[in-house]
């Protein structure tokens, strides 16, 4: 682990602990957290609210953003535009004190070390703290940066992150809640971009019958949006979600998937032979079971995942999840006792030997 | 277009050279025009499981013994609903079995009650019924070692005059065979005392996870049921210690030599060596009675007596040990794997009520499940060695007599003939006249021998006649792993196909090239990494399995002993195949997927060597 972070502007999402959930916002904790609890999401580090702090509270911006704003209404759209425009400028080109410029390019460096790769792309996007979420759920989530190389652009769209505070809606709904703009707070999370070399979704039960010890993959080559799209038939595996043996596997010849060219994700048609070629390894198929098998423990509910194979990761760690949703056909109905009530041991033997398993139909799981 | 039928048995013709075979076989054992009305209207199978072999007089006599012992179980002990017994047939000296169900709802309603209170008992007393079995199968096998074949005397023993016994060695020699015969068939009749409620518990258990959970392999189930401490896993694990004894000792030297004799000669030479055979003979009685087949021929080889088998295996543990291997069994390892085994599936359910009954079952088909996994060991392996131990040295007072040239033709000669040869012998020693036998025994032999090598490479049908269209009958699922789906792919298989499917046995994804086995005697051609293929696996063969990337065999379903010895191995096995040994060649690179019971040949290599 690099020990050599500046705990106070950085912190790393597996070096995430409870007591930095203030500091971090929202969506780097719950990074931190699903790392913690085996969640493999893809690596990075959040940017404190003590950096951007550090910045709001200096007298020069304090005065700037009090002349800029004050006497507006929230009714004033015209007033609150030219604000907008001017503090997001003005704290787009205040310079980064150097501690926290460093802090930000050092873990960047150290993530493009750990990846692999020269200058790693990566997304950079704002993370809201509690007592704004509101506000931020109007502004800070669009501001989303994909495909960001470099430390300079890091921290350029740190910056951009940070004024999205600023939008004009976002001051005027802290002008409704009489929230103060000199003690809103924000947290930057610098997340590295998945090139997969293959991905797709994972259902931790059998969509067919909604058997609840089987894993479900299909996956295909390049980003998932292949397979989210449809526009391939994917490699589906059965894996069982106890054994972690994989019970049934069919390749399908996939044509076409999409891979990142320079810094465009392009649709391209898939050759003969790399396209009838089972995309997952064994080793890979387990990888993303064992992933979805945490996904539903984690959350307590069976699962809908989208994961990736990165290809900077290394081999062991390279599976990432990209998101996690609920399963919500066979979870939304009500599932069949399988015990037959008040049926004794023996009663139950005799029923087995009079009708085998094998010539019943195979139950469901659920009452339709 | 598939076949719907296999040839009735009244089509098979006796191959050239094997005219006359039925006189091997009591009266009743092969098809006859007196019953062939009800002959020609069940399903009969090959049952390839146990006597996939051609089967001489004694072969055969062991399994009517174990036929009838199974089926008067189910038929008159315990009133299986909806099974009679496994009725059984040998054609050109194969053995075919027919399960007997009882389809009527009305019959199999009525017998339910019987079946309850009686099986109920068993079910309700097992461990104490079972510690009872394990005195009683232990008494009978030192029954029959106490049988004496001695050949009889020149003159009566003095005592027997002083005593005055009023009955000679004749008698005597008489007696003990009668009391012999009696025993066998004991032993066979003690086997089934708890099987086929041991299998009927396993299967509700089984039905009810399948039920539960639809996917679940096989293999889960059987691994949540299975024991850790086996006495069947015992024998293996008593040579391992011996190894371990050896390089302790410092006498790994002496198993360099390939015969059990030399081996033997330089253990004697050091008190070292000494110390290590007394461990031997220590563990010999019963560990060791121990057969490198199935135990169900006589031409199988036991580890007491064919030490050379054993001693190659301690070598080879040697040299594991020498390289630092660990040989000892994680036990509580293997426990702990298997309660979260359990625990996940158990979560993982739809209900707490699902939750007390998946336990319930499952507390009772571990209850159960100690005599499913150790009768192997007390029956085929112990009493079968000691048998066919006992039955050589009858042969031996037979070659004394000049009646057989070799200790081995005794196993041609049915068991109700040896009774007449028996009082031939006798009488002629009353009387002090000639014997026929000498003449008559030799020549009949010879025709026998004949026979069974004109049948031996003879192509066993499958199965003959009609199979039903829903096979029910619930020992023939769980015996023999036989149900319609494996029947269809006997009728419809085509040569040359390329993948293989069969019981996901043992878990696992192994690629590598392919050794064809058919007998015991060829285990050591088997190199490192190699995938063994085979019509069937002992549990003896369990010391190669650390070599070999996985197994496949053609016979044997999710519990047959080759599975139970796999997945203890942790050794990728996919069994009952079915055309294993006929589709793959010794050479040929395959994948095995244990896990999804699936063997896929990767390169059909003409130049692969056909040992087949």
């Amino acid at each position: 682990m690099g020990a050599s972070f500046d705990s106070q502007y950085i912190v790393r999402f597996d070096d995430y602990i409870e007591d930095h959930h203030d500091r971090v916002g929202g969506k780097n904790a719950s990074l931190g957290t699903m790392l913690h609890a085996g969640l493999p999401v893809p690596p990075g580090f959040a940017v404190t609210t003590d950096a951007y702090a550090t910045l709001r509270d200096h007298p020069d911006l304090v005065t700037f953003v009090a002349d800029a704003i004050g006497g507006l209404t929230e009714d004033d759209t015209e007033g609150l535009r030219r604000a907008s425009r001017a503090v997001r400028e003005r704290i787009e080109a205040v310079p980064v004190a150097d501690d926290i410029d460093t802090a930000i390019r050092t873990a960047y460096a150290e993530l493009s070390r750990r990846c692999g790769v020269d200058d790693v792309p990566v997304a950079v996007r704002s993370s809201a703290t509690a007592e704004d979420l509101p506000a931020t759920s109007f502004a800070g989530q669009q501001d989303t940066y994909l495909w960001v190389r470099g430390g300079e652009n890091v921290v350029t769209h740190v910056r951009r992150c940070w004024s999205s505070l600023f939008t004009d809606r976002a001051m005027a709904y802290r002008l409704h809640t009489g929230y103060a703009h000199t003690l809103i707070s924000m947290s930057v999370g610098v997340q590295k971009m998945v090139e997969p070399t293959a991905a797709g979704v994972a259902f931790t039960l059998n969509p067919s019958d909604g058997d609840r010890s089987q894993i479900a993959i299909d996956a295909s080559w390049g980003f998932g949006e292949a397979v989210a799209s449809g526009e391939v038939t994917p490699d589906n595996f059965l894996v069982d979600k106890v054994m972690f043996e994989i019970v049934s596997r069919t390749v399908s010849p996939k044509t076409v998937e999409y891979r990142l060219t320079g810094d465009c994700v392009e649709r391209v048609a898939v050759d003969g032979d790399r396209s009838t070629r089972c995309c997952l390894s064994d080793a890979q198929v387990k990888a993303v079971a064992a992933l979805a098998k945490h996904a539903e423990r984690y959350y307590g509910s069976p699962q809908d995942i989208e994961w990736a194979i990165d290809r900077h990761l290394p081999d062991g760690d390279a599976v990432v999840l990209l998101q996690s949703r609920p399963e919500t056909v066979w979870s939304n109905k009500p599932r069949r006792s399988v015990a037959e009530p008040q049926q004794g041991l023996l009663d139950s033997i005799v029923s087995t030997l009079i009708s085998p398993i094998h010539t019943r139909d195979k139950s469901p799981t659920v009452e339709e | 277009m598939a076949k719907d039928r296999f040839p009735s048995p009244f089509e098979i013709e006796t191959p050239p050279g094997a005219e006359g075979w039925q006189d091997l076989y009591p009266y009743s054992a092969p098809f006859s025009e007196d019953r062939r009305e009800y002959e020609e209207s069940v399903f009969w199978f090959q049952d390839s499981v146990h006597w996939g072999a051609v089967m001489t007089p004694w072969v055969s006599t062991f399994m009517e013994h174990a036929l009838s012992s199974l089926s008067q179980y189910n038929t008159r002990h315990y009133v299986v609903p909806p099974a009679m017994g496994v009725d059984f047939r040998v054609l050109n000296g194969y053995c075919y079995l027919a399960p007997i169900a009882i389809t009527d709802p009305e019959v199999i309603g009525g017998r339910v009650p019987e079946f309850m209170e009686r099986a109920g008992h068993y079910f309700a007393n097992w461990d104490q019924l079972y510690e009872n079995w394990l005195g009683k199968i232990k008494a009978t096998i030192a029954e029959l070692e106490g049988v004496d074949f001695t050949p009889l005397p020149d003159r009566e023993d003095m005592a027997v005059i002083t005593e005055g016994r009023g009955v000679g060695s004749g008698w005597n020699l008489q007696a003990e065979y009668h009391r012999f015969k009696d025993l066998a068939l004991k032993v066979w009749q003690l086997h089934f005392e708890f099987l086929n409620l041991g299998y009927a518990a396993y299967l509700d258990f089984f039905g009810f996870c399948k039920q539960a959970f639809p996917n679940i392999p096989d293999l889960a189930i059987a691994r949540m049921v299975a024991g850790v401490e086996v006495d069947l896993f015992r024998p293996n694990e008593e040579l391992k210690r011996l190894a371990q004894l050896a390089v302790d000792l410092g006498v790994t030297d002496a198993f360099a030599h390939a015969t059990a004799a030399a081996v033997e000669t330089q253990l004697a030479a050091t008190d070292a060596g000494q110390k290590w055979m007394q461990a031997w003979d220590d563990a010999a009685d019963p560990w060791f009675n121990f057969s490198a087949g199935t135990g169900f021929y006589h031409d199988d080889l036991v580890w007491n007596t064919h030490r050379e088998v054993p001693y190659g295996f301690v070598r080879d543990y040697v040299t594991q040990i020498q390289r630092g291997e660990d040989l000892a069994r994680p036990l509580d390892q293997l426990r702990a794997e298997r309660n979260r085994i359990v625990s996940e599936y158990a979560a993982l359910l739809a209900s707490d009520d699902d939750r007390k009954a998946f336990m319930e079952k499952l507390g009772l088909a571990k209850t159960v499940f100690p005599y499913v996994e150790n009768h192997n060991f007390y029956v085929e392996h112990w009493s079968h060695a000691v048998m066919w131990r006992k039955l050589r040295e009858l042969g031996a007072t037979f070659v004394k007599e000049e009646f057989l040239e070799d200790v081995d033709d005794i196993f041609l000669i049915k068991r109700d003939e040896i009774d007449e040869a028996l009082y031939d012998m006798y009488s002629a020693w009353a009387v002090g006249g000639q014997t026929r036998g000498p003449v008559y025994w030799p020549r009949e032999v010879a025709r026998r021998k004949q026979i069974l090598d004109a049948l031996r490479d003879w192509e066993a049908p499958r199965a003959l006649g009609k199979p039903p269209e829903v096979i029910t009958e619930p020992f023939t699922i769980m015996l023999w792993g036989i149900t319609n789906e494996s029947v269809s792919n006997w009728l419809g298989a085509e040569e040359g196909s390329a993948d293989l499917t069969g019981f996901a046995a043992s878990p696992g994804t192994v690629e590598g090239p392919a050794r064809v086995i058919r007998s015991a005697d060829e285990i050591g051609e088997l190199q490192d990494g190699e995938i063994l293929v085979a019509p069937i696996t002992a549990p003896s063969w369990a010391p190669v399995f650390g070599r070999i990337g996985a197994a496949v065999t053609d016979i044997g379903g999710i519990m047959s002993h080759a599975a139970i010895v796999c997945r203890e191995y942790g050794l990728p096995a996919v069994t009952g195949t079915a055309f294993a040994t006929r589709e793959i060649k010794t050479g040929m690179r395959v994948r095995v997927e244990g896990g999804a019971g699936k063997v896929t040949i990767l390169n059909d290599v003409t130049e692969a060597a056909d040992t087949g």
